[in-house]
């Protein structure tokens, strides 16, 4: 090791420990709660047997698997009928088709389930007009919730995945002259097995573990992540809560595996002659493929119309004359103040979460050879992908609460939320990062070393600007993201900092629907400006780009 | 003495040996050439030199001083990568002022003079406030060429840097690169996998094959009196074939051909016949004791080969001078 990595040996270092203080001690909390009595002393698998013993809670694991598994189903199936319907047909309205997909990203999902409401609730538009025969409250509501939610990602995977695969393979079909249905079957089907298979485990694992859905729209229909907020927050049976916290670790754990596994074997197959796919004419299929995603989009759509037509109405649905009263929100929910809050614990997960995933994949790829402190940094790097919202916020309660613990003041503040948010929505912006500072060219730091160019110098002037995009989609992803989740900060926000996701929860409980789909407008207004600024930005970096590309 | 040394170099990569106890001496003001196939180690071994790589033992000495465990900066080298790394953001004078901003001793005025020296020096004065990728690639190479000799470095290394050129933009660089070396007198290290790159351009040139040093020498030493076999084949085309335990070796420009057999000649089949032009290739088979061939090929001139009524299967007389045979141990085969 040469002396001039040493400092940047220090900063991965400091960095590691860090990382290990948020995940690897809660984690080690929850586990050893969960093989603890309620005084501390070891009981073995007593907890998991009184679990598996208790019926109205076991009863939970099937419900989280069966609503999961019919999400998953729908989800995917969808998915890829609609990415394939963007890139490889020739129907109009693709760029309005492919925003519209997005919307559900943008608000949390307790506010898919308003929105569900609002059409198929008992004083709902399809319901009042007759066309909804089913109790929406319970398993089919939140079925639904899950397949809005899991939609986008479903959708986005495939899309990434067909946009990347290479025409040369069906100019090649065509020359043999190999018919339409053979080449799905046997070309871009075998292309997408490995995406199919994320997307299943993806979807699987976010319908298993979401909570805000089943909280406002479950019932009495018992999932794990509703079951382990009400031991935590209702009964305070941390044990049980620590227990139910490890099972919904397993899908999201399996999952994580067979991600290794495929990506390990997935090696990119596309080189730089790839041609890119060209469609041809055929009406029945884009009549099909026009149909699939106008009632997809159209459904999504009515569920943001019905935010509106709540959110600006005196009292739906009795009176519709236009109000904003919806907006001046009850003290209880926090009052305006817990949108400002959420707002302001998002800037600072964007800006911290930026901060730390940037630099952490620039370490780890500056010091691919640096031995053991590169080994453990790059497993750490891949754990938050296996992370449930719940879990994370259960173990900080374990592990942050407690007096002994000289980061106990954190608990109960702002920071507490930016660290959980920072973890949970780790995985995506460190791909994003690590894919970007992949492409520099290696040299870069070699040439400045031998220049006498300090590495942070080189950081900041070289490798930062180019990367700013990626570092731009980061931030962003981070500020949206913890503008709608629920699940992570549910067990660590106070009374005193109350964010607007977790209002529109409690609105929703009180049946103050108004109020709810008002803040639900807010949070969609700010997160739909934050991607139009961030699309405006990539812009305008490609049109400078473009300028310094023009030969003169 | 020597400016640039390295001392029994060892380097492994997961249990593969890539440098293999590799000594070298260089000269002041030399430009030296190592030239090898790829995953012969001459990457690896530049890159020690540069500091960029640590070796797992051995000593680099820069004039006489062991920097074996200094940092790259502490080694007063220029760089020029094959990729160039010349970064995208800044402009031609920005990539060369990168470097010269550390160097503290000097006033604003002296680095923006020292800048349009080497910027002069390489004829890109003009395209000083251009973009990298609003350049040409030899413009790009020029420009990483400048930025390395900019903060007027002890010595130069470059690595294949002229490989992601053009054939024609090469040749042209190859000479540009030999006379700036020239004129700033600045020892030089280049790996490169271009024979002729290397037998153009070199003092000396340094052989490489399986992460050990087959030859070393001046380019004409190295043509003419190839030490093995493999540096034989590796420059030029060489023919082998076998004489009781030893093995020959003799390069097709050095065959005669005749029509008239007599003692000395022997007697050759001709198997292809390959029109390059000026020159015509032939391809042909010799016997060798116990019904083993050998096949030699040689060039003629094209005219020749038509005077000769030369055909496929037919047969032809080569007159190999002792001379121009170079002899092998058959061990080494």
């Amino acid at each position: 090791m040469t002396t001039a990595r040493l400092p940047q040996l220090l900063v991965l270092f400091i960095c590691v420990v860090v990382f290990t203080t948020v995940l690897i001690l809660p984690m080690f909390s929850l586990f050893s709660k969960a093989f603890m009595g309620k005084t501390g002393e070891f009981v073995g698998f007593a907890n998991y047997l009184t679990y598996f013993n208790t019926p109205t809670l076991s009863a939970s694991v099937l419900n989280t698997i069966d609503i999961a598994a019919w999400a998953t189903v729908f989800s995917v199936t969808l998915g890829f009928l609609y990415a394939y319907a963007l890139l490889r047909t020739r129907i109009w309205g693709k760029t309005f088709f492919k925003y519209a997909a997005l919307i559900p990203i943008f608000i949390p999902t307790v506010v898919h389930a308003l929105g569900l409401v609002y059409l198929f609730g008992k004083q709902g538009v399809v319901t009042r007009a007759g066309f909804f025969p089913f109790e929406l409250y319970g398993r089919v509501g939140i079925i639904l919730s899950e397949i809005i939610f899991t939609f986008p990602q479903a959708f986005l995977m495939f899309y990434i995945a067909l946009e990347f695969s290479d025409g040369r393979l069906y100019e090649a079909a065509d020359s043999m002259g190999v018919s339409g249905l053979k080449k799905l079957l046997r070309i871009t089907l075998p292309e997408l097995k490995f995406t199919v298979i994320n997307a299943v485990f993806v979807c699987f694992t976010l319908a298993f573990t979401d909570f805000g859905a089943p909280k406002v729209i479950g019932g009495s229909f018992n999932v794990l992540a509703t079951d382990i907020y009400k031991q935590v927050a209702g009964q305070f049976n941390f044990n049980m809560g620590a227990v139910v916290g490890t099972l919904l670790l397993i899908p999201a754990v399996a999952s994580f595996t067979v991600d290794r596994l495929v990506n390990s074997q997935n090696a990119s197959t596309l080189n730089a002659k790839a041609t890119s796919y060209v469609t041809k004419q055929s009406h029945p299929r884009d009549a099909f493929f026009f149909l699939v995603c106008s009632m997809v989009s159209v459904f999504l759509l009515a569920l943001v119309v019905m935010l509106f037509v709540g959110g600006f109405s005196e009292n739906y649905p009795y009176n519709l004359s236009f109000t904003l009263k919806n907006f001046v929100f009850n003290a209880s929910a926090g009052g305006m103040g817990s949108f400002v809050n959420s707002v302001f614990m998002a800037v600072l997960t964007a800006v911290f979460g930026t901060i730390f995933v940037f630099v952490y994949a620039y370490l780890l790829e500056k010091t691919s050879r640096g031995g053991a402190l590169t080994k453990y940094g790059k497993l750490l790097s891949v754990l938050p992908l296996a992370l449930p919202g719940m879990v994370i916020g259960i173990s900080f309660i374990f592990f942050f609460n407690s007096s002994a613990n000289p980061l106990n003041f954190i608990y109960g503040t702002v920071a507490i939320l930016v660290v959980a948010n920072v973890l949970h929505y780790f995985s995506v912006p460190f791909l994003t990062a690590t894919g970007s500072l992949k492409k520099l060219d290696k040299e870069f730091e070699s040439v400045s070393d031998s220049m006498n160019v300090p590495r942070w110098k080189t950081f900041l002037r070289v490798s930062v600007p180019l990367s700013l995009p990626a570092i731009l989609e980061i931030f962003m992803y981070f500020f949206v993201n913890a503008m709608i989740t629920v699940s992570a900060v549910v067990f660590l926000y106070s009374a005193k900092f109350k964010i607007a996701a977790i209002a529109i929860t409690h609105m929703e409980e009180a049946g103050n629907f108004g109020q709810a789909a008002a803040m639900s407008l807010l949070i969609l207004g700010i997160n739909v400006c934050v991607r139009i600024a961030y699309e405006a930005a990539i812009k305008a970096i490609q049109r400078r780009k473009a300028k310094k590309e023009k030969v003169a | 003495m020597s400016f640039l040394e390295v001392r029994n170099i060892v380097k492994y990569f997961d249990k593969q040996p890539a440098l293999n106890n590799v000594s070298i001496e260089i000269g002041t003001g030399e430009l030296v050439c190592i030239l090898g196939p790829s995953g012969c180690g001459k990457t690896t071994l530049l890159r020690i030199i540069a500091g960029l790589e640590n070796p797992d033992s051995g000593q680099v000495l820069i004039d006489g001083k062991d920097v074996t465990n200094l940092p790259p900066a502490k080694r007063s080298y220029g760089i020029v990568f094959q990729s160039y790394a010349l970064f995208p953001n800044m402009t031609v004078m920005g990539n060369i002022l990168f470097g010269l901003r550390e160097k503290k001793g000097l006033t604003k005025t002296q680095r923006f003079q020292q800048a349009c020296k080497s910027l002069k020096l390489v004829d890109l004065y003009e395209h000083r406030d251009k973009y990298p990728r609003q350049l040409s690639g030899g413009m790009q190479q020029r420009t990483a060429l400048a930025r390395a000799i900019a903060l007027t470095p002890a010595f130069l290394l470059l690595d294949e840097p002229l490989s992601a050129l053009d054939a024609k933009v090469r040749v042209k660089l190859r000479s540009e690169i030999r006379d700036i070396q020239r004129r700033l007198q600045v020892t030089t290290v280049m790996v490169t996998h271009d024979q002729e790159e290397a037998l153009t351009m070199a003092d000396r040139i340094v052989v490489m094959n399986n992460a050990v040093i087959e030859q070393v020498g001046t380019p004409k030493e190295i043509y003419d009196k190839p030490a093995t076999p493999f540096v034989a084949s590796f420059i030029g085309t060489m023919n082998f074939f076998r004489n009781s335990n030893e093995l020959i070796g003799i390069r097709p420009e050095n065959i005669e051909i005749t029509n008239e057999p007599s003692s000395s000649e022997v007697a050759a089949n001709i198997q292809t016949l390959e029109f390059r032009g000026p020159l015509t290739r032939v391809y042909s088979t010799i016997s060798e004791s116990e019904g083993q061939t050998s096949e030699i090929c040689l060039d003629i001139p094209t005219g020749t080969a038509k005077q000769l009524c030369l055909e496929e299967n037919g047969t032809l007389y080569l007159r190999m001078s002792k001379e121009h045979q170079i002899t092998y141990e058959t061990t080494a085969a």
